[in-house]
C-alpha cells in the first residue's frame, strides 16, 4: 500500500529510525488529517528522533508538543480521530505509556464496538518498546502482551527498515486502532530500502531465512537474535528457518502453522516475560492447530518472569543465540 | 499561523515569566475565581427580568424530565432496565445542559446524563441502550454530535477537549459540553483534559454537577477544595459556580460558557451545586450513608418547584402549562412503557460485527463457532 511520492522513491541506505521519520512525513504530505502528537515532538523531534522536522514542516498544529500526561494525550486523539482527524500518538517510552491504558482499553479499543461502527479510531499509538540499548529502568518494557490481550486493537512491530516505513504507512492509513511497537534497539541499525518498493500487508507473517530443521518464530526486537541463532545453528547441523510475524494482531495463524506442519519442530522466541506471554499465545495455538504434524512439543525462549533488570544486568534476562539454540537442541532430535 | 499561536510554545523570544527577575504570575488569578455564592436567577431580581419564553419551556422539560426519571426508574424495578442511575433532582442541569448548546455542537455525558441526551432530542429508547442492556450505545453519536454515555469517571473529559481542539483547527465553531459528577473531579482524566484544554485554548466547557454523593462517599471526603469551581483556577481558566437546581441560572452560565468557547475565549469550568434525590442506582442503598433529613431538606430546593414558584410570581404558571407540561410528560413515559415491555430482537451474531473494520481470522472461526452453537440450539427447540 505504500504511497510514496517520486522523490521519495528508489534505493536507500537508512536506519529504522529514518524509514519511521520518513513514513511520519509522507504520511502527513498525503493527507492532511494526519496529526503528530505528543512529548517533545516538535522541536526536539522526539527522544529518538523519529519525529524530526515535522513541526517545521507542518506546523506546530499538526505535529503538536502536548503536555506531560499520556491518558491526556491519548484521550484528546480519541476526540480528534470522532472529528475526522487520524492522529498518530507518540508515548515516548514503553512504560511511559501505562497512564494511558483505561483510555486505550476502554475507549481506542472498544469505539467502533460500542458505537455499532459509526465511530472507529483511526488512531496510531506509537511506542518506542523492548530493551538492549542500556536504559534505566521503565525505559525497556516489551509491553506487547497487554495490547495483543486486548480485544480491538492491532498490535504491529517492526523487524526490518522496509517494514518499519511500510507497516507504520499502513498503521496511520487504517481506520482501526494500532498499536505500533517499535523495537528500541533496531532503531540505529542501517539498511538498504526502497520506500516505493512495498511490503508484505499487517497480518501477514514473513519467512526471512528459508530452512529445513526447525522453525524460530519471532518478531520486533527478537527477529535480529533469531537469524543470528540460525546462522550459528549450521554449525550444530541445524538448518533453521526464522518467520517474522510482524503483527501480534492479526496473528498470521495460517502462514505459522503452513511452515510449522512442513519442519515438525518450532521455537516462539521473544523478550517479554514468558508467563502470559504472546509467545504462549502462539505455541498454544500452533500446537492445537499443527500436533499431529509437531515432532516435540512448541518450545518458548523468552525474558525471565522478573521486572526488567537493570542495564548492567539485562543480557542475562534477554534471550541469546545460546538461549535460543539450547531450547532448539530440547525439540526431541534423536527420535 | 497556527492556532497554537496564542501561547507559541515554539518561540524562544516569548519569555516566560518564572525566569530571573520575573515577579508576576503569568496569569493574573483574580478574574478566574468563582464567585463566593453560586449565581441565581429564580427567587432575585432577576427572576423578574428573565425570558418568559424560556422559562415556560424550561419548565415544560423539567416536568418531563422527572417524569422521565420516574418512568425509568419504575422499568427498572420491572426488570425492564438492567440498571438506572437516576437523575432525580438534578433535572435542572440535564435539561439546562442540553438548551445552551447548537444542534453542530458536541456533548460528551456519563452515564447519569440519558436525560440531557433525551433532552437534546435523543429517542428515550435509542438513549437507555446501554441502562437496557440491550447495546452500549443506541444512537448514532455523529449524526447525534452525542458521544456515547460514558461510564468510566472523566475519561470524556479529554475527549471532548479533542474534538474541540479538532473543530478549532477546522476553522469550525462548534463547541464541546462534557458532563460529569463531583466524585469524576478526583480523576485523573478531569485533571489532565482541563489542561490540556486550558494549554490547547480548546472550545470545551465543562459541567460538574456537583450532586453531594460519589455513590457513597460525601463531598467533604472527596475533595479540600473550597468549590469545585475553584480547581479551574490551577489550569488557567475560569470557574463559575452555580445553583444546579435553579434552571434558569444554570442555562444562563452554560449559555454565556458555550459563547465564550465558541468565540475564542477558551474553555470554562461550572460547577453546578445540586443533589442526588435518588441512590445512585436502584442497586445501591443510599440510607446506609446519609439521613433522610438530608434528602427531604433539599427537597425543597427542587428544581421544578423553584421554578414553579418563579412562573407563578410572574403570572406564567396558567392551567394550560400546567396541563401542557403533563401531558408531554405523560405522552413521553406512555412511549416509554409501551416501548420498553415489548423485547429488543438482538442478533448474537452482530457480536462480531464490529470489532474491527475487517474480522481476523480468530474472529471468523470464532463467529463460525457461534453460528454452529445458534442452530444446534434452533435444533433442539424444533424438535
Amino acid at each position: 500500500m505504500t504511497t510514496a511520492t517520486r522523490e521519495q522513491s528508489g534505493l536507500r541506505t537508512g536506519t529504522m529510525a529514518q524509514a519511521l521519520n520518513a513514513a511520519l512525513r509522507d504520511a502527513m504530505r498525503a493527507d492532511k488529517s494526519v496529526h503528530v502528537l505528543g512529548e517533545d515532538v516538535g522541536a526536539l523531534g522526539g527522544v529518538f528522533r523519529i519525529t524530526d522536522g515535522l513541526t517545521a514542516e507542518f506546523g506546530a498544529d499538526r505535529c503538536l508538543d502536548t503536555p506531560l500526561a499520556e491518558a491526556g494525550i491519548l484521550g484528546t486523539a480519541v476526540g480528534m480521530a470522532m472529528y475526522g482527524l487520524r492522529p498518530v500518538v507518540e508515548m515516548q517510552f514503553d512504560a511511559f505509556a501505562y497512564p494511558a491504558m483505561e483510555q486505550l482499553v476502554s475507549h481506542v479499543a472498544k469505539m467502533r464496538n460500542r458505537t455499532a461502527g459509526k465511530l472507529p479510531l483511526p488512531i496510531t499509538v506509537r511506542v518506542p518498546y523492548g530493551g538492549g540499548i542500556g536504559g534505566v529502568e521503565h525505559h525497556s518494557d516489551a509491553s506487547e502482551a497487554y495490547y495483543a490481550h486486548t480485544p480491538g486493537l492491532h498490535v504491529v512491530t517492526p523487524a526490518t527498515v522496509a517494514d518499519a516505513y511500510g507497516l507504520l504507512r499502513e498503521a496511520i492509513a487504517s481506520d482501526d486502532p494500532v498499536v505500533f511497537l517499535e523495537p528500541k534497539r533496531l532503531y540505529w541499525g542501517k539498511a538498504e530500502w526502497d520506500p516505493a518498493a512495498g511490503v508484505e500487508p499487517i497480518g501477514k507473517a514473513v519467512l526471512r531465512r528459508p530452512g529445513t530443521s526447525a522453525v524460530l518464530v519471532t518478531y520486533g526486537p527478537s527477529l535480529p537474535v533469531c537469524l543470528e541463532a540460525a546462522e550459528a545453528a549450521k554449525a550444530e547441523g541445524w538448518d533453521l528457518a526464522v518467520l517474522d510475524l510482524r503483527s501480534l494482531v492479526p496473528f498470521d495463524e495460517a502462514t505459522a502453522c503452513e511452515v510449522v506442519r512442513s519442519l515438525g519442530r518450532a521455537v516462539v522466541v521473544h523478550e517479554a516475560s514468558g508467563f502470559g506471554g504472546a509467545g504462549a499465545e502462539i505455541a498454544a495455538r500452533l500446537t492445537e492447530k499443527c500436533f499431529h504434524h509437531l515432532a516435540a512439543p512448541v518450545l518458548r525462549v523468552t525474558g525471565f518472569d522478573i521486572p526488567y533488570p537493570p542495564p548492567m544486568l539485562e543480557h542475562h534476562h534477554l534471550p541469546g543465540v545460546d538461549r535460543i539454540l539450547d531450547a532448539v537442541a530440547r525439540l526431541q532430535w534423536e527420535e | 499561523m497556527t492556532v497554537m499561536d496564542h501561547r507559541d510554545q515554539s518561540d524562544p523570544a516569548v519569555v516566560p515569566g518564572w525566569l530571573p527577575g520575573a515577579t508576576a504570575p503569568r496569569t493574573d488569578p483574580a478574574p478566574l475565581l468563582p464567585d463566593a455564592e453560586p449565581f441565581r436567577v429564580l427567587g432575585t431580581p432577576a427572576a423578574d427580568k428573565a425570558d418568559p419564553g424560556l422559562l415556560r419551556e424550561l419548565y415544560r422539560r423539567l416536568v418531563a424530565g422527572r417524569r422521565y426519571n420516574q418512568q425509568a426508574t419504575t422499568l427498572t424495578k420491572q426488570g425492564r432496565l438492567a440498571v438506572y442511575p437516576a437523575s432525580t433532582g438534578q433535572e435542572a442541569c440535564q435539561v439546562a445542559a442540553a438548551l445552551a448548546l447548537r444542534a453542530d455542537d458536541w456533548m460528551f455525558p456519563s452515564y447519569r446524563d440519558t436525560l440531557a441526551v433525551v433532552a437534546r432530542g435523543v429517542d428515550p429508547l435509542q438513549a437507555l441502550t446501554l441502562l437496557r442492556g440491550s447495546a452500549h450505545t443506541g444512537y448514532d453519536p455523529r449524526a447525534t454530535r452525542t458521544a456515547p454515555l460514558c461510564t468510566p469517571l472523566a475519561t470524556q473529559v479529554p475527549h471532548a477537549v479533542g474534538l474541540a481542539h479538532a473543530a478549532r483547527l477546522a476553522g469550525d465553531d462548534t463547541v464541546a459540553l462534557a458532563l460529569l459528577g463531583d466524585g469524576g473531579t478526583s480523576e485523573g482524566d478531569f485533571h489532565e483534559g482541563l489542561n490540556f484544554a486550558a494549554v490547547l485554548h480548546a472550545p470545551v466547557v465543562f459541567l460538574v454537577q456537583n450532586n453531594g454523593y460519589a455513590i457513597s462517599v460525601p463531598l467533604t471526603r472527596q475533595s479540600a477544595a473550597p468549590t469545585l469551581a475553584h480547581k479551574a483556577v490551577g489550569y488557567g481558566i475560569p470557574g463559575r459556580l452555580v445553583d444546579g437546581n435553579d434552571a434558569a441560572a444554570v442555562h444562563q452560565v452554560l449559555t454565556e460558557a458555550v459563547e465564550r468557547a465558541r468565540t475564542g475565549g477558551g474553555p470554562t469550568l461550572v460547577e453546578a451545586l445540586t443533589y442526588r434525590v435518588e441512590a445512585h442506582t436502584n442497586a445501591d442503598d443510599a440510607t446506609r450513608y446519609r439521613h433522610a433529613e438530608e434528602v427531604t431538606a433539599w427537597q425543597a430546593h427542587d428544581p421544578i418547584r423553584l421554578l414553579e414558584d418563579a412562573l407563578r410570581e410572574r403570572g406564567l404558571l396558567d392551567e394550560q402549562l400546567v396541563a401542557e407540561a403533563a401531558d408531554e410528560a405523560e405522552a413521553m413515559a406512555a412511549r416509554m412503557r409501551a416501548e420498553f415491555h415489548a423485547d429488543p430482537d438482538l442478533d448474537p451474531m452482530s457480536l462480531f460485527a464490529h470489532v474491527y473494520a475487517e474480522p481476523t481470522q480468530q474472529l471468523r472461526e470464532q463467529a463460525a463457532q457461534l453460528a454452529a452453537e445458534l442452530a444446534a440450539e434452533a435444533e433442539v427447540h424444533a424438535r
